[in-house]
């Protein structure tokens, strides 16, 4: 998937200006930036949401308008933030509703479809919770059941909107791993986050500021002390670990 | 989607008969007192030439209006519940069932017969027009920023349904005092004006809703999940809802044009279907049935409670209907 030159917005005012990147498969991209720095404008503008006032969005090598929607319903999973259910639903209904770009709507799930669906619960250590209902969940646990439900649709690109901002560390690592995984067979994953960590944990950060794009490259290159104070406003230090994985500490904020 | 936590063809066998007795039970009140023997019989066409003409004559076509109206106004509630993820949403609290209303006495008052074949089709297109005008006008008042905001959602609706009120007493005022007064007994809810045509008009409108809103319940499912969510796995977003606000408001327009404005039963009958399954279809087809129970069940009550004295239908599910929507509100908070 490829945007260039993108700007976009909403009513007029642009959220995002002249970003171009790409996210080619087999790697886990996350996306820093501070609040309102255009991280979910971007998701959207790249999951087909909202439209780009400018430049172009294309899905391997096509205008993503151009795709059918179904087809790219297939293609891109999208996870938004914050998702307050207000029906009962069972957990395995909203992770089957993941592989309905495959059956399409007016089919009973196939048992591939079933398959898919407690593969990916299982993934992301949420197999117990299949028959619960999402609205009796903690915010952890159905968070978990929301990604399951991008894992499912076995899209070949992921955009996932803070998918661990309520999880506990190890399910943290655990959501990581599952989306590891799917990068290591192919797909594309981008994820928006806060949890340094986590980002430096990934294969490549991209550091939204202002919607612009202030670095974009691996977490070693990019999650930098001079580079992460500039864009959160912070005094921070990171040191590398032996294996090169940086350890970021913020302390405090600066002008 | 699993259908159901119960077997599907139980479920909806045992509802079907439910459905059979209560309309049964139905023709049983009256003033005039019938066994259930001469009930059966006078249906089938034998026996006591008076008592048939009560039974088929008087009495069904009001039994079956009921059960149409009921089924008719769930599925109303149901998709709007479903479109505006909103499990307190109803054509009554939203002022759609206003708006049919206006538009129903305006095309009386504009010279439109109330009967015959014309009145027939014309009643339920004026109706239609004023619930299509009270649901923009909800839509204006709710949006902020062009989405719709579920908090003024209600609020909107109570103010549309004050208009609604207003222009409702505005029109009144041009009738004379015998059209009147058969205006607002039609228009507080009443089922009295029952003829075969009315129910075969009805009938119509529910077959064309359910074709409408039927193909739509794998979508209703996924919009569940959010509107953004629903677009991203390739549902149509905009294009669902266009076709579900017409079919539900054609709905509403359709049974408020026949039985004035009987509340609550969108709201309370899609709430309590969905304790019985899970997927957007089986919840379609369940209220539809549940609504028409219940409000055949209702008007029973209220024709037998104080016979011969008839209780309005609308005044008895709003009696109803007001405190169940306090608890589910509490339930929600």
């Amino acid at each position: 998937m490829q945007l260039s030159e993108v700007s976009a917005g909403y009513g007029g005012r642009d959220v995002l200006s002249e970003v171009s990147l790409s996210l080619p498969g087999r790697t886990v991209v996350s996306l820093l930036g501070e609040n309102g720095a255009g991280k979910t404008t971007l998701l959207k503008v790249l999951s087909g949401i909202l439209r780009a006032r400018a430049g172009s969005v294309t899905l391997g090598g096509r205008p993503l308008d151009a795709v059918p929607r179904r087809e790219a319903a297939r293609r891109i999973g999208y996870l938004p933030q914050g998702f307050e259910p207000l029906f009962p639903m069972r957990a395995l209904d909203a992770v089957l509703l993941g592989r309905m770009p495959h059956r399409g709507g007016f089919t009973a799930p196939r048992p591939a479809d079933l398959v898919a669906a407690r593969r990916a619960l299982e993934e992301v250590d949420a197999a117990a919770f299949a028959e619960a209902d999402l609205r009796e969940m903690s915010g952890g646990e159905r968070q978990r059941v929301l990604v399951a439900r991008v894992l499912a649709g076995e899209p070949e690109v992921m955009l996932l909107d803070e998918p661990t901002a309520s999880l506990d560390p190890r399910h943290r690592l655990v959501v990581l791993e599952a989306l590891r995984r799917r990068a290591a067979a192919g797909a594309a994953v981008l994820l928006s986050t806060h949890e340094l960590e986590f980002a430096a944990a990934a294969d490549r950060a991209i550091l939204l500021a202002g919607g612009r794009i202030l670095a974009d490259g691996p977490a070693r290159e990019t999650l930098t002390a001079p580079l992460l104070s500039r864009l959160f406003g912070v005094a921070a230090r990171v040191v590398p670990l032996p294996d090169g994985t940086p350890l970021v500490s913020l302390s405090r904020p600066v002008e | 989607m699993k259908a159901s936590r119960f077997p599907a063809a139980a479920t909806g066998l045992a509802l079907l008969v439910l459905l059979a007795g209560s309309l049964l039970l139905s023709l049983l009140a009256g003033s005039v007192a019938l066994a259930p023997r001469d009930v059966l019989s006078a249906l089938t066409g034998s026996g006591d030439p008076s008592a048939v003409t009560i039974v088929r004559e008087l009495r069904l076509p009001r039994s079956l209006l009921a059960a149409l109206v009921g089924g008719v106004l769930a599925l109303s509630g149901a998709a709007l519940q479903a479109l505006l993820r909103n499990p307190l949403a109803d054509p009554y609290l939203l002022g759609v069932s206003g708006g049919a209303a206006c538009g129903t006495l305006a095309g009386l008052l504009l010279g439109l017969p109330a009967a015959g074949l014309l009145g027939r089709a014309a009643l339920p297109a004026t109706a239609f027009l004023g619930a299509l005008g009270a649901i923009l006008l909800v839509g204006l008042g709710a949006s902020v920023g062009g989405r719709l905001d579920r908090g003024r959602l209600l609020l909107s609706g109570v103010v549309v349904n004050a208009l609604a009120s207003a222009v409702l007493l505005f029109l009144l005022s041009w009738g004379d005092g015998a059209r009147t007064q058969s205006f607002v007994f039609w228009m507080l809810g009443s089922l009295a004006g029952a003829t075969d045509g009315a129910v075969a008009a009805l009938a119509v409108y529910a077959v064309i809703g359910l074709a409408a809103l039927l193909p739509l319940a794998p979508a209703f499912d996924a919009l569940a999940l959010g509107e953004e969510t629903a677009f991203t796995l390739g549902v149509p977003v905009e294009t669902v809802k266009r076709i579900a606000y017409l079919a539900a408001s054609l709905l509403a327009a359709a049974a408020v044009s026949v039985s004035g404005i009987i509340g609550f039963v969108g709201l309370l009958v899609p709430n309590g279907a969905r304790l019985l399954c899970r997927s957007n279809r089986s919840l379609l087809l369940l209220s539809f049935v549940l609504g028409a129970i219940l409000l055949v069940l209702a008007d029973t009550a209220a024709r037998a409670l104080f016979s011969p004295a008839e209780i309005s239908i609308g005044a008895l599910t709003a009696l109803l209907g007001a405190p169940a929507f306090l608890l589910l509100m509490r339930r929600r908070a």
